[in-house]
């Protein structure tokens, strides 16, 4: 979602300055941070050097041969940095609109404590405007109808709707207020009514946005766990070319004169041979890969406190989700109207509808939907029959039932309520209440639903079904969870039959009923000590010890700062069910690292073939045999389809390979298939396809 | 590190003695009694002279024996304190000398022999003590040792087929023929 | 290839499988300390082992002392074998006067014989005293197997444990591995050698007057044989079993006194593979999930299988340079059985009694372990006959591999194609409930990087030094390959060779001996590290998201790590090696 409003307008700058930047990086103090590519820089200065011998006419080789070599290794280091550019600066192009909020702004900060409380705007004698700059943590600021809030912090004071569309994309205003869940603002935001009076939780240049343009940017980016496996593995692959040429050149000093003809290889060759085998397609593009990552979760909206929870994202075990808003709906939902023994099922419909015309919670807005669904009721008939006059009985803590009661030619008087304060009023007006009501209510109450008891001037007429409406899809969603071997588990208040029924019906793999903070961090830590790792999602303070305890915690931004703060992640659209999303993104992450690695790997196999028969063509040419693709220009368009790669693959790094749910076993099989067996076939194709370019374009 | 080293070397001896004096004397104890012969060497007598070695190959050059491998060693063919192979490569041009050599030395000695000369017999073996011959690298030889030994023929081939060992079970190894058994029987039954 | 051929690999196969299973049941008895039916009688020794070294079996070690302990228990091993060798001319049993061993030659020697390489310069029926044979050979013979067995044990223990610091006991380890599998099996084992004519004597050489006298290089008539003799039964049984290789004689298990049968062929053969497979099955029962350890067995079988069938159909090719001198002389080549239509073969180095296929099975096993031992000569295959012994050494000896060595760099190999593959299903990769992470990373890219790196070095070095260079025997590109494959046998712990190669010399002797310890001990000691930060991890449990490692997908990915790995790193050496031999032949 809004992801257009993400992509950067100008894409055309973006590409201009990921060139440039492709330049700066060629720094050698920023290209050893990546051994792989560093090694490449390196020895295209070497043979840039030999090129150089060459034009003076001392060359090892050809001139024409050396510099072309040479160009197109440059190229190689200059594709990697164009990756990483590439993915940094759509990474910046974030930043750069979150920046804009960040602008300097004036603040109202409040100079005497004595000025708040009281549910009053402070007098103006106690405001003093300065910088937003000047605000340090633990001063308060009055925000009013309009204002930029100038800083993170907590409502302590007052509510106000805000505009919180610069950090989460949504346009739609969302109410803060003191106490409760709802009481973190973040700086940047806009006041939109009302005002409010916040103490300031974070100093200039640390607070929640400028951490997230610090991630975004990649400045602050931090080698993941994985990353850095992969990079030891990467380095050792590296050395091991590296020993491999390095040892080629005395090899072929003893074959040549062994042989007695031919010369040795050259340097410009096994420099070629090494550019080739290290793993340069991986090497250049882990680091998009991994800002790329990063990027993925921004666009849906998720800001990742660190490349480490995205990447423990994918190694998830176990989803506590909670039940309301994630597996549910909201609300409970009428899902069926039980008449009495006797009772019109039309009757009882029309009474409960009358009774929830004026209804506006949820429950009551669905016993009317469900009305004119089941029996074509419409609210607006029954006001227009005739002439009455309606009085609606709103719900009360101490009456526990709502109704109406309809004056005209003859008095209708409805209520519904919880079945004990029915019953009371209907036995307390000398009714009795049937037996086929009491069964209903049994039954509906055992099932997880809450049973509404309707009565009509008196009389018990029927039972409403109210029960928790899972969400549309999401069973297949665990579904898929479970085939992936993630275990989903409800979280849920209610009282475990309830809890067990919706549970069942969402197909979650277990849930814990009447859910305390204290349960739910018991249940992470007994999940963690039998070494799985959990995810789950929170918003309130106190969630916090959970979600601090939680391997991948996601806060919702509505939720307290408390909550944020214990939290790796943050949801600006604060939809629970993104935890989906994510665990799919960090496995999509390692996925693409992984299939990029076999790729580059296998790769290797086909270079052989080109530049070993070549290499040695003038000591034996019996290796000739090898050459069965009849390259004529063996090293140059190995060493171009080496550079190109890492061009071709730079939407697959900063895409991520696909990911679809399927169990680990099939996973492999299909990665293998494309980017193992492709990794060995491709450079074939793609070496002979360069090579008949440039024997066409006559450069051999 | 003191703290280590003294369980190192009790523990080092105490293996030490298990393993590099208690096990071979229990195992040469064992051997000497219940297989002595072929413990010592499966060593060949004839006439209360050590002749030599069943296991072990002599060099036979005389064509009224049946010649054995080529060998490699170095001093003499078939030297038992040297054994060891050629090592020539496949592509070494020397291998094909030495292979020339062989053949000329069989056409010398049989000349009317043209039958395709059985490998054996012209590539050195691997101990350069190997003490067998194929079948057919014996069968080569029948008529040349039949001829100047004034046997028949069949003679010779039925004392080839006596001292052809069969594989194991019929089943391991190849069939071969023991040169020395073969070449001593040959002695026995007259020159 | 003909069916007898066929026929004898196959049975060669079953047998080895059937045994597989109950000598990994013993041996996981025996390192988890459950009683077994030597309890009774080796238990008493056992226990007076301890109480003498004054060691409590019950302390366990982390890795690093592990670790420390298997450097120090080794290095006596050194001193023993080189003051052995130095001194043995003042030492008894020495019936045929044997002079001490020159320095280079020693350390060569003692470096090989505790690395289980058993690489060897010396020719051992005209170096070696009895006692030397015995008392530090045979010795090491035992104890490098057992170090590698405890190693592995520790590793395994791993994967096994959670939560803790400790490996095992490393005293108890080789004590065990020692007394309950190494001496029982060697002790049966050598005295069936002996019933098939494998020589078991302290009697000094034996003299035979020659039926038909000879004349020697220098023309002088020879009327004797002298037939060297010695403890070799009681040798040979654990140069195969702890894939050590170092035989008592020169031609190694080519000469009819270690390997006189086709019978005991087929047991030494057998006794190559069988520790090293039955350690699959131990290492299944001791993590818990058998499974897992036949899948690597599974893995190490097909290895040994395409890498077999290179061999034979190579060695049962012409010769050309023995076709060649045939045709010099005009004649024609024939096989050995009279079979119509087959290639004669290539027989140069071969023993009758073994023939082609025995000879091809018995270097494609020698070379996948890091056994070394030699029933014919490697140096005269075929070049790709020699391609697949080499490659084989290549891969890391973890094709069954080295008693515990193999199976542990085995490891390593499952631990790097479960961490790319890990990727590729989007987890952090994990084996047998252990995440690897980057510490796994780094110890499993040494194991794999230092045999590359000593081996093409080592190589590289002696192709452009006057010694190294003097060592090659063959002309043109097989000169290179003795070279390559002496570093490579170096390098692996291997301790097979060309063998034409000149290397009892000062550069190759040290040089060999600095890379077999490299090549020992910069493998082992990352492996206990490796042991020791897993035994720490939490284990995590299996679910459908975790990567199945025991299915034949995962099993065809393993194959290919470990030969795209081993391709990548050698193609160039071996391309100027045997495969322009190959092409130019």
């Amino acid at each position: 979602m809004e992801a257009a409003k993400r992509k950067p307008a100008a894409l055309k700058g973006l590409y201009r300055q990921a060139i440039i930047e492709s330049f700066v990086k060629l720094d050698p103090r920023k290209m050893v941070k990546n051994p792989v590519m560093f090694v490449v820089e390196v020895v295209s200065v070497l043979t840039t050097a030999l090129w150089f011998q060459a034009l003076l006419g001392h060359g090892e080789a050809p001139a024409w041969f050396i510099g072309n070599i040479t160009l197109w290794l440059w190229f190689t280091v200059l594709f990697a940095n164009f990756a990483e550019a590439l993915a940094e600066g759509r990474g910046k192009a974030q930043a750069e609109s979150l920046r804009k909020m960040r602008k300097e702004t004036t603040a109202k900060r409040i100079e005497k404590s004595f000025c708040i409380g009281g549910g009053v705007r402070p007098e103006e004698r106690c405001i003093k405007v300065v910088s937003s700059t000047e605000l340090r943590k633990g001063d308060v600021f009055l925000a009013e109808a309009g204002d930029l809030i100038p800083s993170d912090g907590e409502i302590v004071e007052g509510v106000a709707s805000v505009n919180e569309s610069a950090v989460t994309g949504e346009s739609a205003p969302v109410i803060r207020e003191s106490g409760g869940d709802r009481s973190a603002v973040t700086g940047g935001t806009t006041v939109l009514s009302d005002w409010i009076i916040v103490k300031v939780t974070a100093d200039p240049g640390e607070g929640f946005i400028d951490r997230m343009i610090g991630l975004v940017e990649g400045a602050k980016r931090k080698k993941t766990p994985n990353e850095i496996a992969l990079g030891i593995l990467l380095s050792g692959f590296t050395i091991i070319f590296l020993v491999v040429c390095a040892t080629l050149l005395p090899y072929s000093l003893y074959s040549a004169h062994s042989a007695g003809t031919g010369t040795p290889i050259t340097i410009t060759v096994l420099v070629a041979l090494l550019v080739c085998l290290i793993p340069t397609t991986i090497g250049g593009l882990l680091s998009a890969i991994g800002i790329a990552g990063m990027d993925r979760m921004i666009r849906r909206n998720v800001i990742a406190m660190s490349g480490r929870a995205v990447e423990a994202a994918g190694d998830v075990d176990v989803l506590l989700l909670d039940k309301t808003g994630t597996i549910t709906l909201g609300n409970r939902q009428a899902v069926e109207f039980i008449p009495a023994g006797g009772i019109d099922p039309v009757e009882l419909a029309e009474a409960t509808q009358l009774s929830s015309l004026a209804d506006e919670t949820p429950e009551g807005r669905s016993i009317v939907v469900l009305a004119k669904e089941k029996y074509g009721l419409r609210g607006e008939t029954v006001h227009a029959s005739g002439d009455h006059s309606m009085h609606f009985i709103p719900f009360t803590a101490q009456t526990r039932m709502s109704g109406v009661d309809i004056h005209g030619s003859e008095d209708t008087i409805i209520r519904k309520g919880a079945p004990d304060a029915i019953i009371l009023y209907v036995e307390g007006l000398g009714n009795k209440v049937s037996d086929g009501v009491h069964t209903a209510v049994d039954k509906i109450a055992r099932s997880g639903g809450t049973p509404l008891v309707v009565a009509k001037n008196g009389r018990a007429v029927g039972v409403v079904h109210l029960k928790d409406v899972v969400k549309g899809g999401i069973k297949e969603r665990f579904a898929e969870m479970h085939r992936m071997g993630i275990k989903t588990v409800m979280i849920t208040g209610d009282n475990p039959v309830t809890a067990a029924a919706i549970a069942a019906e969402a197909g979650v793999d277990d849930f814990l009923a009447e859910a305390t903070p204290e349960a739910k961090l018991k249940l992470i830590r007994e999940y963690q000590a039998g070494g799985r790792l959990v995810a789950m999602t929170g918003d309130g303070t106190n969630d916090a010890p959970a979600l601090a305890q939680a391997d991948v915690a996601v806060a919702m931004n509505t939720g307290t700062q408390p909550a944020r703060e214990a939290a790796n992640m943050v949801d600006l659209d604060s939809n629970p069910t993104k935890l989906i999303e994510i665990v799919e993104i960090g496995k999509q992450l390692l996925m693409t690292r992984g299939a990029l690695t076999t790729f580059s790997i296998s790769n290797d196999v086909a270079k052989y073939f080109a530049i070993i028969p070549a290499a040695f063509a003038s000591t034996y040419p019996a290796l000739g045999i090898l050459n069965f693709m009849h390259l004529n220009a063996a090293i140059l368009s190995a060493v171009i389809f080496n550079a190109i790669i890492i061009v071709i693959l730079i939407p697959v790094a900063l895409k991520g390979v696909k990911y679809r749910p399927l169990s680990a076993a099939l996973l492999l099989r299909n990665n293998l298939l494309i980017y193992g067996v492709g990794g060995l076939l491709a450079p074939f194709i793609g070496i002979k396809l360069i090579d008949m370019a440039l024997t066409a374009v006559g450069l051999v | 590190m003191i703290d280590m080293l003294k369980p190192a070397v009790i523990i080092f001896t105490l293996l030490s003695i298990l393993t590099g004096i208690i096990y071979p004397l229990v195992v040469t104890g064992i051997a000497q009694v219940a297989f002595p012969s072929k413990a010592n060497g499966s060593i060949v007598v004839k006439d209360g002279r050590a002749v030599g070695s069943e296991l072990i190959g002599q060099s036979f050059t005389d064509p009224k024996y049946f010649w054995g491998r080529p060998s490699a060693t170095t001093g003499f063919p078939d030297n038992a304190m040297a054994s060891g192979g050629s090592n020539l490569g496949p592509t070494n041009p020397a291998l094909a000398d030495a292979v020339k050599a062989r053949a000329a030395a069989l056409i010398a000695a049989d000349p009317g022999n043209r039958l395709p000369v059985p490998v054996d017999l012209l590539t050195a073996s691997g101990s350069g003590l190997d003490p067998h011959i194929s079948p057919a690298a014996a069968m080569y030889q029948a008529g040349r040792v039949a001829r100047l030994r004034g046997l028949s023929e069949d003679k010779v081939k039925e004392l080839i087929s006596r001292n052809t060992e069969e594989r194991w079970l019929g089943l391991l190894g190849e069939e071969r023929v023991n040169v020395l058994k073969l070449n001593l029987e040959l002695d026995t039954i007259g020159r | 290839m003909s069916g007898q051929g066929w026929i004898q690999i196959g049975l060669y196969f079953i047998v080895l499988f059937a045994l597989i299973k109950p000598l990994g049941a013993y041996m996981a008895r025996v390192y988890q300390g459950e009683r077994n039916f030597l309890t009774p009688v080796i238990s008493p020794v056992e226990k007076l082992i301890y109480l003498l070294a004054g060691i409590n079996a019950e302390e366990e070690m982390d890795w690093k002392r592990y670790a420390k302990v298997l450097l120090v228990f080794n290095f006596l091993g050194f001193l023993a074998v080189y003051g052995l060798q130095r001194f043995q001319a003042h030492l008894p049993l020495n019936p045929a006067g044997m002079s001490a061993v020159s320095p280079d030659s020693s350390f060569n020697t003692a470096m090989s014989f505790i690395t289980n390489t058993n690489w060897q310069g010396y020719s051992g029926e005209s170096t070696m005293s009895y006692l030397t044979q015995m008392l530090g050979l045979t010795v090491q013979n035992f104890l490098s197997a057992a170090t590698g067995m405890a190693a592995l044990v520790a590793l395994i223990r791993g994967f096994a444990r959670h939560s803790t610091k400790n490996i095992g006991n490393f005293w108890t380890d080789m004590v065990k591995t020692t007394l309950y599998i190494l001496i029982p099996l060697s002790l049966v084992f050598s005295i069936v050698l002996v019933s098939q004519g494998v020589v078991q004597t302290f009697s000094k050489p034996k003299t035979a007057t020659l039926v038909q006298t000879t004349k020697d290089d220098k023309g002088n008539t020879v009327t004797e044989q002298v037939i060297p003799v010695g403890p070799v039964a009681s040798q040979i049984a654990i140069k195969q079993l702890g894939t050590n290789g170092g035989g008592f004689f020169n031609a190694n298990s080519a000469h009819p006194f270690e390997n006189p049968t086709p019978l005991t062929d087929f047991l030494e053969m057998l006794a190559i593979l069988l520790i090293p497979g039955g350690l699959c099955y131990t290492f299944g029962v001791m993590v818990g999930d058998k499974r897992q350890g036949w899948a690597i067995l599974a893995a190490m079988t097909i290895i040994l299988v395409m890498f077999l069938a290179v061999t034979e159909w190579a060695e049962h090719q012409n010769n050309p340079m023995v076709a060649r001198g045939a045709a010099e002389a005009g004649q024609t080549v024939a096989g050995l059985s009279s079979a119509a239509g087959l290639p004669a073969g290539n027989m140069e180095g071969k023993e009758v009694r073994f023939g082609i296929t025995n000879s091809a099975l018995w270097a494609t096993a020698t070379t996948a372990t890091s056994n070394g031992s030699v029933n014919s000569m490697h140096d005269s295959f075929m070049p790709l006959g020699g391609l697949a012994p080499l490659l084989l050494i290549h891969l890391g000896e973890v094709v069954f591999g080295g008693v515990g060595s193999g199976l542990y760099g085995m490891l390593v190999f499952v631990i790097i194609a479960v961490f790319v593959a890990g990727l590729m299903v989007g987890r952090t990769p994990e084996y047998l409930g252990k995440k690897v992470e980057a510490l796994e990373m780094k110890m499993a890219s040494l194991v794999i990087l230092i045999p590359v790196f000593i081996i093409l070095v080592g190589t590289a070095i002696a192709v452009v030094t006057p010694a190294g260079i003097a060592g090659a025997s063959n002309p043109g590109p097989h000169g290179y390959s003795e070279i390559l494959y002496a570093f490579s046998s170096f390098g692996g712990n291997n301790g097979s060779a060309f063998a034409g190669i000149n290397a009892d010399t000062p550069f190759y002797n040290t040089a060999g001996g600095i890379i077999m310890y490299f090549g020992r001990y910069f493998i082992a000691i990352p492996i206990l590290a490796i042991a020791g930060n897993l035994a720490g991890k939490k284990k995590v449990p299996v679910s459908a998201g975790t990567l199945p490692t025991h299915t034949p997908l995962f099993i065809g990915w393993l194959i290919s790590v470990i030969l795209i790995v081993a391709a990548l790193s050698f193609f160039p050496a071996l391309a100027l090696g045997p495969i322009v031999e190959h092409l130019m032949m």
